[in-house]
C-alpha cells in the first residue's frame, strides 16, 4: 500500500470506524477502511507524447501528483510549439491518407473495439483516475468509467449512420480537431471529445489537463492496442500554453474546449475571422430550486449530489440553492445533518463520499471565494469532518443569508461550496435563477408535474434536472446557454459539432 | 379625373423601433439619391443610442413572442406575406428607384413573399425535426428540444434590399427570437416599408426593430451589446467579419455569417438561433 493510503486508512481508524456496521448510515458513523487495491495498476515513471502512433520524447517534463497525498505518481512531457505542430501534421496526414477515406462502418468498428478494451480494464483506469485527480473511487468506478465506455460505444454506432442524423443534409467530416479538456472528469471528457470526432471521420489532437494527464495517456495505450491507424488520435500533454498553441494552430479545422468561461472567450477571440469551427463547454452556476411541495428528503439527497459530487468540481454543479421560504429551515436542518454523515478522506476508499481537491491552485481559489462570502456578510457553516494532514482538502460548506450580489452567488467556485437563498413565488425563483451570465444547468424539485414543465422551460440553461440532479448519458445532449458555452456534446445533437452539413 | 399634375405626397423614412416609427434620437440623416441624382429620401442615420433602445424593445418583446404558440407565429408570418403581396407594387417601385431593373424587382418581391410563406409553415414543424427523446441507460425520461436564443442583432445584406432582408428576418421570427436589424445602407427604402407591413400584420411591437444608418458606426455596437444573444452578419468583407467575431466574445454571442443573406430556404437557418435544452425526470411510482 502506498504511504499516503496507509495514513488515510490510519486516520479513518482513528475516527473509530472499524467496529461499526458499514450500512449503519443514519447515526453518521464512519466505516471500516475499504481501500480499493492498486496492485493491478500499471503506471510508468514517465510518459512521452503520443504522436503519429509513436511515443515521442519531449525534453521538458512536468510531474503529476496524487492530490490526496502529495506523492508524485509519474512525470509527463510538456509539448512545446514544435511538438504541437508535429501532432497536428500527424493528424492531418492520417486524415488525408486513411481516416477520411475509410467507410463509416470500419471507423465504427475501431470505436467499438476501443469501448470493449475500456470495459475490460475499467477497474484499473478508475483507480488511476482517482489517484491522479482525487475523486472518490466510488464515482470513478461507478460513474466515470461506465460513461466513458458507453460514450465510445454510443458514437461507434453513429459512424455509418451520419446521413440519417440531419434530415435534408449530407454529412461530411471537418478534418483535424484540436481538443482541450479539463481536470474534473479527465477520461470522461476525453471520451466526450474523441468519440464523436472520430465517429464523424475527423482525426484528433487531444490535450488533457496538466494536473490529470495519466488516464488520457493510458487511453493512448488502448488506442494503440485497438490498432487505430497511426495519427488518427494524438495525445499531447502540457499546460495552458500547449493548449493555446493547439487551438491557434492554423491547420486545425475544429476546436473543442471544455474549461473556464474566461479561457473559452480567449479561444473565441483567437478564432475570430479564421472561419474555423468551435464548440465551447464552459462554466456554470446552476440554480437548484426546491419548492415547498417537493419530497424534502429526496431533495436533500439531490442537493448533496448536486454540489458535493466530485467535490463540486463540476461545471454543472448545483451551486446555488433556492428553497421556498416555508420549508427553508427544515431543508437546511436536514442538509446539515446529511452533510455530517458524508465520509471525507482517502479517495481510494470505497466508502469515501468527498475526495481531495484537485490541486493546490484550485484549493486557493476556493478559499479566496469562501473568504469573500464571509466578508460580504453571508453566514458560513461547515460540516465537522477532520481533514487529512497531507494533500488538498476542503470541508463541505454552505452559506445562508446570501444576497444576489455576493461573489459566492455570482462566481463559479468549482468546489464543495453551496450558496443558499430563499424565495416566495415561482416567478421570484425563476428570476433569481436566471440572474447570472451562465446557463449550463438547473434543478427543479416539486411533486407537481405541470410546475416542472413550466419552471424547466423558463430556466435559461441547457440541461434541466427535475427531481434529480447531475445525471449524464451518452445519448443525452449537454451544453450551455449564454456564457456557459456554444454547441452540444452527446446524443444526436452532439454530432453536429463535428460535421459539415451541406 | 383631373388632368392637372398632382403634387405627390412623399414618404418620410424613419426608424422602426418598439412598434413605432420614430426619427433617430440623434436627429441625423443621410441623403439617398436615385439613378439620376434626384433625392429619394433623407434616411434616418441611427445612433448607438437608437440601437440600445432597440435592444431594450426587443428584450421586452421576447417573452411574449417566444411564448406565443407556434401556430400563432405561423399565422402572423403568413399574414406578413399576405400584406406584402398586396403592397408588392410599392416595393417594386422602391427597388426600381434604388437601381434594380423592373424584371429583377418583380422577381425579388415575389421571391420574398414566397420565402415568408415558406417560413410561416416552419414555425410549428422545426421543433419536431430538431427534438429528440433520448434513450438513457437509467430510469429517467430524457428529452431535448430547441428553444429560441433570445435577442438577435442582424446586419442585413447590402445588395438585396428586400429579399435579403426577409431572408434574415423570417428564420429569426419563425424561431421565436426577437431582433434588431440594420438595413442595407444603399438600399434602405424597402426596409422601412417592410416595417409598415410588419406593423400591420400583428407582429407585436419590438419583435422586429429596424434601423438605417452607417455600418461602420454601428457594427461594433451590434457585436458588443451585452443583452444581445446572437449576431447575424451578412458580409463578404473578411475584416468586418473578424471585427464582429472579436467583439462578440464578451458575452459569448453566437455569430452566424453569410455572404449575401441566408437566401436558400432551410429550417437549419431557424436552428442557427435556437438553443437545445435537455430535460431529465425520474420514471417510477
Amino acid at each position: 500500500m502506498p504511504e499516503g493510503q496507509e495514513k488515510a486508512a490510519a486516520e479513518t481508524k482513528a475516527k473509530g470506524g472499524t467496529t461499526k456496521n458499514r450500512h449503519d448510515f443514519v447515526e453518521g458513523d464512519r466505516y471500516a477502511p475499504a481501500p480499493e487495491s492498486t496492485d493491478h495498476v500499471s503506471l510508468k515513471d514517465s510518459y512521452d507524447l503520443f504522436i503519429g502512433g509513436e511515443w515521442v520524447r519531449a525534453p521538458k517534463r512536468i510531474e503529476t501528483i496524487n492530490p490526496a497525498t502529495g506523492e508524485v505518481l509519474s512525470e509527463v512531457a510538456e509539448a512545446g510549439p514544435r511538438m504541437v505542430d508535429r501532432a497536428v501534421s500527424a493528424a492531418r496526414q492520417a486524415y488525408d491518407k486513411t481516416w477520411s477515406k475509410m467507410s463509416g462502418r470500419e471507423r465504427g468498428k475501431y470505436l467499438f473495439r476501443l469501448a470493449r478494451l475500456i470495459q475490460e480494464r475499467a477497474r484499473e483506469f478508475a483507480v488511476v483516475e482517482t489517484m491522479d485527480g482525487g475523486k472518490p473511487i466510488r464515482e470513478s468506478r461507478d460513474i466515470d468509467l461506465p460513461l466513458v465506455a458507453s460514450h465510445f460505444f454510443y458514437y461507434a454506432g453513429w459512424a455509418d449512420k451520419l446521413d440519417y442524423a440531419f434530415p435534408g443534409r449530407r454529412a461530411r467530416s471537418l478534418g483535424v480537431a484540436g481538443q482541450v479538456i479539463p481536470w474534473n472528469f479527465p477520461l470522461l471528457m476525453a471520451a466526450w471529445k474523441l468519440a464523436p470526432a472520430l465517429a464523424c471521420g475527423n482525426t484528433v489532437v487531444l490535450k488533457p489537463a496538466e494536473t490529470t494527464p495519466l488516464t488520457a495517456l493510458k487511453l493512448a495505450e488502448l488506442i494503440e492496442e485497438a490498432g487505430f491507424p497511426p495519427g488518427v488520435v494524438n495525445i499531447i500533454t502540457g499546460a495552458g500554453k500547449t493548449g493555446r498553441n493547439l487551438v491557434r494552430h492554423p491547420d486545425v479545422d475544429k476546436v473543442a474546449f471544455t474549461g473556464s468561461t474566461e479561457v473559452g472567450k480567449m479561444i473565441q477571440k483567437d478564432l475570430a475571422g479564421t472561419g474555423r469551427r468551435y464548440t465551447l463547454e464552459l462554466g456554470g452556476k446552476a440554480a437548484n430550486i426546491i419548492f415547498d411541495d417537493a419530497a424534502v428528503n429526496q431533495a436533500v439527497e439531490g442537493i448533496v449530489n448536486g454540489i458535493f459530487f466530485n467535490q463540486g468540481h463540476v461545471c454543472c454543479a448545483g451551486s446555488r440553492l433556492f428553497v421556498q421560504e416555508g420549508i427553508a429551515d427544515a431543508v437546511v436542518r436536514k442538509l446539515k445533518r446529511r452533510m455530517e454523515s458524508l465520509v471525507l478522506g482517502d479517495p481510494l476508499d470505497k466508502n469515501t463520499d468527498i475526495g481531495a481537491i484537485n490541486s493546490q491552485e484550485q484549493l486557493e481559489r476556493i478559499k479566496v471565494l469562501v473568504d469573500a462570502g464571509n466578508e460580504e456578510g453571508a453566514k458560513c457553516w461547515q460540516s465537522g469532518q477532520r481533514l487529512p494532514r497531507k494533500g488538498f482538502w476542503f470541508k463541505p460548506t454552505i452559506f445562508t443569508e446570501c444576497a444576489q450580489s455576493h461573489r459566492i452567488v455570482q462566481k463559479e467556485i468549482f468546489g464543495p461550496v453551496l450558496a443558499i437563498q430563499t424565495f416566495r413565488t415561482p416567478e421570484e425563483a425563476v428570476e433569481k435563477a436566471n440572474n447570472t451570465p451562465y446557463g449550463l444547468s438547473g434543478g427543479v424539485w416539486t411533486d407537481k408535474g405541470s410546475k416542472i414543465f413550466k419552471i424547466t422551460s423558463q430556466i435559461r440553461a441547457g440541461v434541466l434536472w427535475a427531481n434529480t440532479f447531475n445525471k449524464f448519458d451518452p445519448g443525452s445532449p449537454f451544453g450551455g446557454y449564454k456564457e456557459s458555452g456554444i454547441g452540444r456534446e452527446g446524443g444526436l445533437q452532439g454530432l453536429a459539432s463535428y460535421l459539415d452539413l451541406h | 379625373m383631373s388632368t392637372k399634375k398632382r403634387l405627390a405626397v412623399n414618404k418620410t423614412y424613419k426608424l422602426y423601433l418598439g412598434g413605432k416609427f420614430p426619427r433617430t434620437e440623434s436627429g441625423r440623416y443621410y441623403e439617398l439619391n436615385g439613378r439620376k441624382g434626384a433625392l429619394l429620401a433623407n434616411v434616418s442615420r441611427a445612433s448607438r443610442k437608437d440601437f440600445r433602445n432597440a435592444v431594450v424593445a426587443a428584450r421586452k418583446a421576447w417573452p411574449g413572442w417566444d411564448g406565443a404558440t407556434a401556430h400563432l407565429r405561423g399565422q402572423i408570418l403568413y399574414r406578413v406575406a399576405e400584406i406584402l403581396e398586396g403592397r408588392s407594387e410599392q416595393f417594386e417601385e422602391e427597388l426600381r428607384a434604388q437601381g434594380t431593373t423592373p424584371a429583377a424587382a418583380r422577381k425579388e418581391v415575389t421571391t420574398a413573399i414566397d420565402l415568408l410563406v415558406h417560413y410561416a409553415g416552419w414555425t410549428d414543424k422545426y421543433q419536431s425535426l430538431f427534438s429528440s427523446v433520448n434513450p438513457v441507460s437509467s430510469p429517467y425520461f430524457n428529452f431535448s428540444m430547441p428553444e429560441s436564443t433570445g435577442v438577435v442583432a442582424a446586419i442585413a445584406p447590402e445588395e438585396s434590399g428586400l429579399l435579403g432582408l426577409c431572408s434574415v428576418i423570417a428564420p429569426i421570427l419563425a424561431g421565436g427570437s426577437t431582433s434588431v436589424i440594420l438595413a442595407s445602407h444603399t438600399r434602405p427604402l424597402c426596409a422601412i416599408t417592410l416595417a409598415e407591413v410588419l406593423n400591420s400584420s400583428d407582429v407585436p411591437g419590438g419583435v422586429v426593430n429596424i434601423l438605417t444608418g452607417f455600418r461602420d458606426e454601428l457594427l461594433s455596437q451590434f457585436a458588443e451589446h451585452m443583452d444581445v444573444n446572437a449576431l447575424l452578419i451578412c458580409s463578404d468583407d473578411e475584416k468586418e467579419i473578424k471585427l464582429v467575431q472579436e467583439r462578440a466574445v464578451e458575452n459569448l454571442k453566437r455569430v452566424i455569417s453569410h455572404v449575401d443573406g441566408p437566401l436558400a430556404e432551410s429550417p437549419y437557418h431557424i436552428l442557427d438561433f435556437q438553443e437545445i435544452k435537455t430535460t431529465w425526470h425520474p420514471v417510477g411510482v
